[in-house]
């Protein structure tokens, strides 16, 4: 990214000195700031551990792994959301990078120009919904027409297969695993759409052209000069719809079926991080370990997203391969 | 220092003379209709008004608790240490009746016939089809498709869901002992939704669904319901006649802090799944006149209140009950 940026103007020696104690202040402040941000992040990562505290005492590191959720018990295990948080993210990955890459591929070189600006602004459009919305939507329209269309045929012809089976099996409900990454995935899909264009737009015009010069198709251009050229800020937008989908609350739960067990199959239904903490939370007492447990988990989201966020910096430092 | 009271006289002619004493609660969501009326016409009618919030049971509880509130209002009762240790005193404001809905084809209102025992299994995943041997044995006159149930059950923590399992595990006592009675359970099978709405459109959609609601949301929403079996041995349709007389039959003289078990009652007619919907409100109150006003707003309610919660298809409390609350106030609160 930084090789993409101009660097910074030098501050012109001759400037007044007039004006020295505004600039200490005006450092002070921006410091300030810039330490607010530092203090926040920390000040929520603790409250959520303390909060959280008494679930790791009681349960330990089997917290992570155990996919029993029963209130009354008083058992909890965080396996079922954290599971489904995961998978619903990755699926949705998968489903949308590929359509986000055809996007930017053909807006930034296929497309005739008058077209450009009609698809970009749609696209911009739709990172603007709602979440709720893309929840209403997917469990009034695409709930019904997975029940309906997409889930019995796939049951029918794939459950007896082995280990394949496994993925497609139960009652066609419509919800599911599979419906959350869908929904999910159209959700980041302008995101990473939208920032693959972006950056793909900044490729100098001049290597693009030498490429054609030296005889190379329009496909070759893009892998071999548009890509390696913007990798980093690709693999950037694709964090960015990743970190989104792991959060989702609202779409997820209106769609994932909200079950704390652990399913195999795609359309069995699950819960994720956020969704189980949205549902479960009003009828949590203070105190109790069910509210620790939710706080916990929200930890854990929280790990996991800055886990996310490491790799996907650690892959882009420069002179990584 | 004229200027001070210049800005005095302003605030006191802003406020005006005959503003509205205003009192504050927070809980349950299955009362939340009709608190809400009652709290329309309660303004025109006494000139309080009411700002309540439904943020679920357990919220109200932790509100009522930290006292951010004039009164907390919860669907499960709570427990009597907890109460004394709160400093709270616990009465029921109404009560409202639970009913499964189900969506297979063929079937219309209120004429597939279930017993408490069949719903526990139905939604244990032990019964998976509407033609089990079970459920055909006692609906002899209907023809019963092949087709897999398709449980559904509240995804979010609910009052509706504490009634509907403490119903279960009255009528199973396997479920009783391996799934229990909670805003929110373990459960063995379906799916979840969220909401009233949630459930209600996940069973239109879904052929061999079945779900539970409040009736007021099936009636409204012309949802089928079904006719369950009571201890009496009988079946009954979900009607106003049915829950009143559970509420009728229910053992209030025993119940402690007005917890009384409406779940399953012995009477000839009565619906099984009833049950009341309670108010917490501090013995030691930090705000006596707040505190008098909630008094005032639920003594008006009882007396006035009754049709418009049986039009919003709840049930008023029977008239002893509402004296035996009337007394509780005047020993208990501190005025």
């Amino acid at each position: 990214m930084s090789h993409s940026l101009a660097s910074p103007a030098k501050p012109l020696a001759s400037a007044s000195r007039t004006s020295s104690v505004g600039d200490v202040v005006f450092a002070a402040i921006a410091k300030a700031a810039g330490v607010f941000v530092l203090l926040l992040l920390g000040a929520i990562i603790v409250s959520l551990f303390i909060g959280g505290w008494p679930t790791f005492r009681a349960f330990g590191m089997g917290f992570l792994f155990n996919a029993d959720w029963d209130p009354v018990q008083n058992v909890f295990g965080g396996a079922v959301p954290i599971y489904g948080t995961l998978v619903t993210a990755v699926l949705a990955i998968v489903m949308a990078v590929p359509l986000a890459f055809g996007i930017a591929f053909y807006l930034t070189e296929l497309a005739p120009s008058w077209f450009r600006r009609p698809v970009g602004t749609a696209i911009e459009l739709l990172a603007a919904v709602p979440s709720i919305i893309y929840g209403m939507w997917g469990f009034f329209m695409i709930v019904p027409f997975m029940a309906e269309w997409v889930q019995p045929p796939l049951i029918d012809a794939l459950s007896d297969i082995p280990v394949v089976g496994a993925l497609f099996k139960g009652p066609p409900f419509g919800t599911g695993i599979f419906t959350a990454s869908l929904i999910l995935a159209v959700m980041i899909l302008p995101f990473i759409a939208a920032t693959m264009r972006d950056v793909f737009q900044t490729v100098p015009a001049v290597y693009k052209e030498s490429a054609y010069g030296l005889g190379c198709t329009t496909w070759e251009v893009m892998r071999s000069i548009v890509i390696p050229y913007t990798r980093v800020s690709v693999v950037g937008g694709i964090m960015l719809g990743l970190g989104r989908a792991l959060g989702e609350t609202m779409a997820v739960t209106f769609v994932i079926g909200n079950t704390n067990r652990l399913s195999t199959s795609l359309f069995g239904p699950g819960n994720t991080i956020a969704s189980i903490v949205a549902l479960e939370f009003p009828e949590s007492q203070a105190g109790s370990l069910k509210l620790s447990s939710l706080l916990a988990l929200g930890f854990i989201l929280f790990v996991i997203s800055f886990i996310v966020l490491a790799i996907s910096r650690t892959l882009l430092r420069p002179g990584a391969k | 220092m004229k200027t001070l009271s210049l800005a005095l006289v302003a605030m006191l002619a802003a406020a005006g003379p005959v503003a509205a004493q205003q009192i504050t609660g927070a809980g349950a969501t299955f009362p939340a209709p009709v608190y809400a009326k009652w709290g329309e016409a309660a303004k025109a009618a006494v000139g309080i008004e009411l700002n309540y919030q439904a943020i679920g049971s357990g919220g109200g509880q932790n509100q009522i608790f930290n006292r951010t509130v004039d009164f907390g209002a919860s669907d499960a009762p709570v427990d009597g240490a907890k109460l004394a240790e709160q400093k709270l005193l616990q009465f029921p404001a109404v009560m409202g009746a639970v009913v499964p809905i189900v969506n297979i084809p063929g079937v219309e209102l209120n004429k597939l016939k279930l017993t408490g025992e069949i719903l526990a299994e139905i939604y244990a995943g032990k019964i998976t089809k509407w033609n089990d041997a079970k459920i055909t044995a006692i609906n002899a006159g209907l023809a019963l498709p092949a087709l897999a149930i398709a449980p559904v059950y509240r995804a979010d923590g609910s009052g509706t869901t504490f009634v509907f399992t403490s119903y279960l595990s009255a009528a199973n006592a396997e479920w009783k002992a391996g799934v229990g009675a909670a805003a929110s359970v373990k459960w063995p099978a379906g799916n979840g939704a969220k909401g009233n709405d949630g459930i209600a459109a996940t069973v239109k959609q879904v052929k061999g669904a079945i779900g539970y609601v409040e009736n007021a949301y099936a009636t409204q929403n012309k949802l089928i319901s079904t006719q369950l079996k009571n201890k009496a041995g009988h079946f009954v349709e979900p009607t106003l006649a049915a829950f009143s007389s559970a509420a009728a039959s229910g053992d209030w003289t025993k119940a402690q802090n007005y917890a009384v078990d409406l779940i399953d009652t012995a009477g000839a007619t009565s619906w099984p799944i009833v049950s009341a919907t309670f108010i917490l409100l501090p013995k030691d109150p930090k705000d006596a006149a707040r505190s008098a006003a909630v008094m005032k707003f639920f003594d008006w309610a009882y007396t006035n209140g009754g049709k418009i919660a049986s039009d919003l298809e709840y049930i008023a409390l029977p008239k002893p009950v509402q004296d035996a609350v009337r007394a509780s106030w005047k020993s208990e609160i501190k005025g």
